[in-house]
């Protein structure tokens, strides 16, 4: 049986605008292997959180998803009935998101909110169901769980809170989970201590991790893979290390460059000149190239994915 | 709790008070009741007599004295007209005006809530925008007009349901309602419907709001991603959040639903409280209309201290005396 979990081919979701259609995700192939965590990082409207939510059938309107496929352990998700989609969110992937503020419910109590996601899959007693939640409540940290789990969110912390929605994603021992940037509202300790505990997760339930982020920092000691998306397409991907490394991507080789670090202390960052385009308005050809430094006619021309043998895949005429 | 209370009361008493001073200044000048009440070929001792009689030949400040020590023992005065106490007068007419005012708010709730969140899920639809039309209506034609109409079809035209009155009525605790029989309740209908279609349009309004704020929130997307059906998630996350402002706004609009009540039941002549009040400023029955405002009042302040209480019980991020 082959290793593959997700497999993504040429996806497109677009948002059919009044201004005009704006291809947020536009024609990304990814593919994430069992109990891999991959990576996915780009700047805001890069089209990363939006690929989260394709995988969920979670695309709000006026956006939809308009052509590709996404394979789930070899079926095709895309296309399936609202109760297909349903007993799928949750049990087979769950997503965990950005604000632990906005994300529970605040007049329901933790365990309401817990229990209500086991009992949406399986038909347990509510008694079986809460076991099961204060379990999954200390392996995600949290001190005396079978008490705090009588809480109400305003009665938790940020970080605890995120546990909790971390936990609530686990419930249903999920092959996959997707967190769209669930440590950039936290402090940069407690974000240290999800990820460590994320890590360790993975490891011992040999679930696989989408992990998305503007932060290169966060992919650098997490990630296996990963995928550097722009204006709505993944212009390279590959081994966590290798890509860092080695950028082969103008864009990426910026993206690494502003990041600060200690040998470059006092000296001015480096910035990538301009702005990310509009998705309903992306130029022609190379997206990136009014912002490239290598960039000249050919780059009028869209480059095509050229995969090395390692796996290593870039989008650029000019690859560094 | 018992310190939120404690406050509660003492303000409230402070608002009574000046609240009666008002009332009592306003009805002093507003005109003299002797001229109404009294026969137009009476003689100038026969006047003099009654004006003695009724107290009023004594200074506003003495008058308001003696009214402020009756009060405190629970004499509100005796009707100049009826020449029975004030306070017997309206609560002999408070059952009928509850009455009314209780349906007219169920009506409120259990017909606006519910379309106002069909409207606000099914908000870009020929459904969605006929309740919102229909709310419109509510809140701007004039409930006397409504109440007009109502009679001309309902009762004139299709000769459905009575035009006035309460109908029989029979004894609950020892208090008359006209809701147990099925004379009372079709006499009941046309004012109810008449007094609710207001604030059955804000219920929709408020509740159509609150659904389509709330279906942005985050909270949903991530109980959508845990896999809960639609009906969870309008039925607990969405209706627990839009219900509390819809109660608290609610909550506060039935002490103006027990006040609005004057002009339905003036239509419906419906023998409420409402009715009696304007009879008494008719004929300047100065006890009868500041015991009808004392007692408004203090069924305002006892209504907010509820919605209140129950606003704490709602949301729990709340709890009583722990600001101010």
């Amino acid at each position: 049986m082959s290793n593959e979990l997700l497999d993504i081919k040429k996806l497109e979701t677009f948002f059919y605008t009044r201004a005009g259609i704006a291809k947020a995700v536009n024609g990304i192939s990814l593919s994430v292997d069992k109990g891999e965590i991959v990576g996915i990082v780009g700047e805001s409207g890069s089209g990363k959180s939006v690929t989260g939510f394709s995988i969920m059938g979670l695309v709000d309107p006026p956006g939809e998803i308009a052509g590709g496929s996404i394979k789930f352990k070899g079926e095709e998700i895309i296309g399936q009935t609202e109760e297909e989609w349903r007993s799928f969110r949750g049990a087979k992937v769950s997503m965990i998101f950005q604000d632990p503020m906005m994300t529970l419910n605040p007049v329901l109590r933790i365990d309401t909110q817990m229990i209500e996601a086991i009992r949406a899959h399986e038909k347990v007693s509510k008694k079986e169901a809460r076991r099961r939640c204060v379990e999954t409540l200390a392996m995600v940290g949290i001190p005396s769980p079978a008490e705090r789990i009588k809480s109400y969110p305003h009665q938790f912390s940020g970080g605890m809170r995120q546990r909790v929605a971390i936990a609530i994603g686990l419930l249903n021992k999920p092959d996959l989970i997707i967190a769209d940037e669930p440590t950039t509202a936290l402090d940069v300790t407690i974000q240290g201590q999800i990820l460590s505990e994320m890590q360790t997760l993975c490891r011992k339930t040999g679930m696989a991790l989408i992990w998305i982020t503007h932060d290169l920092t966060v992919i650098a000691g997490l990630a296996h893979k990963v995928a550097v998306m722009y204006a709505g397409k993944i212009i390279e991907s590959g081994n966590v290390q290798e890509v860092l490394d080695e950028p082969l991507h103008p864009y990426t080789h910026g993206l690494i460059g502003s990041v600060p670090s200690r040998n470059k202390r006092g000296q001015p960052l480096y910035q990538i000149p301009g702005m990310t385009p509009s998705l309903i308005n992306i130029p022609e050809g190379c997206s990136f190239r009014m912002r490239c430094p290598h960039a000249d006619e050919i780059c009028m021309k869209e480059p095509d994915e050229t995969i090395s043998d390692n796996g290593r895949m870039v989008r650029c005429h000019h690859p560094l | 709790m018992l310190a939120f209370l404690i406050r509660r009361i003492s303000q409230s008493v402070m608002v009574l008070l000046v609240m009666s001073v008002l009332v009592f200044v306003g009805v002093f000048y507003i005109g003299n009741p002797i001229d109404i009440l009294i026969a137009p070929d009476a003689t100038p001792a026969e006047y003099a007599r009654a004006v003695k009689e009724l107290g009023l030949d004594k200074p506003m400040l003495d008058q308001y004295w003696i009214f402020l020590k009756d009060a405190v023992h629970g004499d509100l005065g005796n009707s100049f007209v009826y020449n029975e106490p004030a306070l017997k007068l309206i609560l002999q007419r408070m059952p009928a005006t509850m009455e009314l005012a209780v349906t007219a708010m169920l009506m409120a709730v259990f017909i606006g809530i519910p379309l106002g969140m069909l409207a606000g899920i099914k908000h870009d639809t020929m459904l969605g925008r006929s309740i919102m039309r229909f709310s419109i209506l509510g809140f701007s034609l004039p409930t006397f007009w409504v109440g007009l109409m109502f009679i001309i079809l309902f009762s004139v035209q299709l000769g459905w349901l009575p035009s006035g009155g309460r109908g029989t009525t029979v004894e609950l605790l020892g208090v008359p309602v006209s809701f147990l029989t099925w004379d009372g309740i079709q006499h009941l209908i046309l004012p109810a419907m008449n007094l609710a279609l207001f604030k059955t349009s804000l219920a929709i309004r408020l509740s159509r709001a609150g659904v389509q704020e709330n279906l942005q929130m985050d909270y949903v997307k991530f109980a959508k991603a845990k896999g809960l059906s639609n009906t969870r998630i309008i039925g607990l996350h969405v209706m627990k959040n839009i219900m509390i402002p819809v109660i608290t706004v609610l909550g506060m609009e039935f002490g103006g639903l027990i006040a609005f009540a004057v002009v339905t039941e003036t239509i419906f002549s419906w023998p409420g409280m409402g009715k009696l009040v304007i009879d008494s400023i008719g004929v300047l029955d100065r006890p009868v209309i500041v015991a009808y405002l004392l007692i408004t009042v203090t069924m305002f302040i006892i209504i907010n201290l509820l919605v209140d209480i129950i606003y704490s019980i709602l949301d729990p991020r709340v709890r009583l005396g722990d600001h101010n």
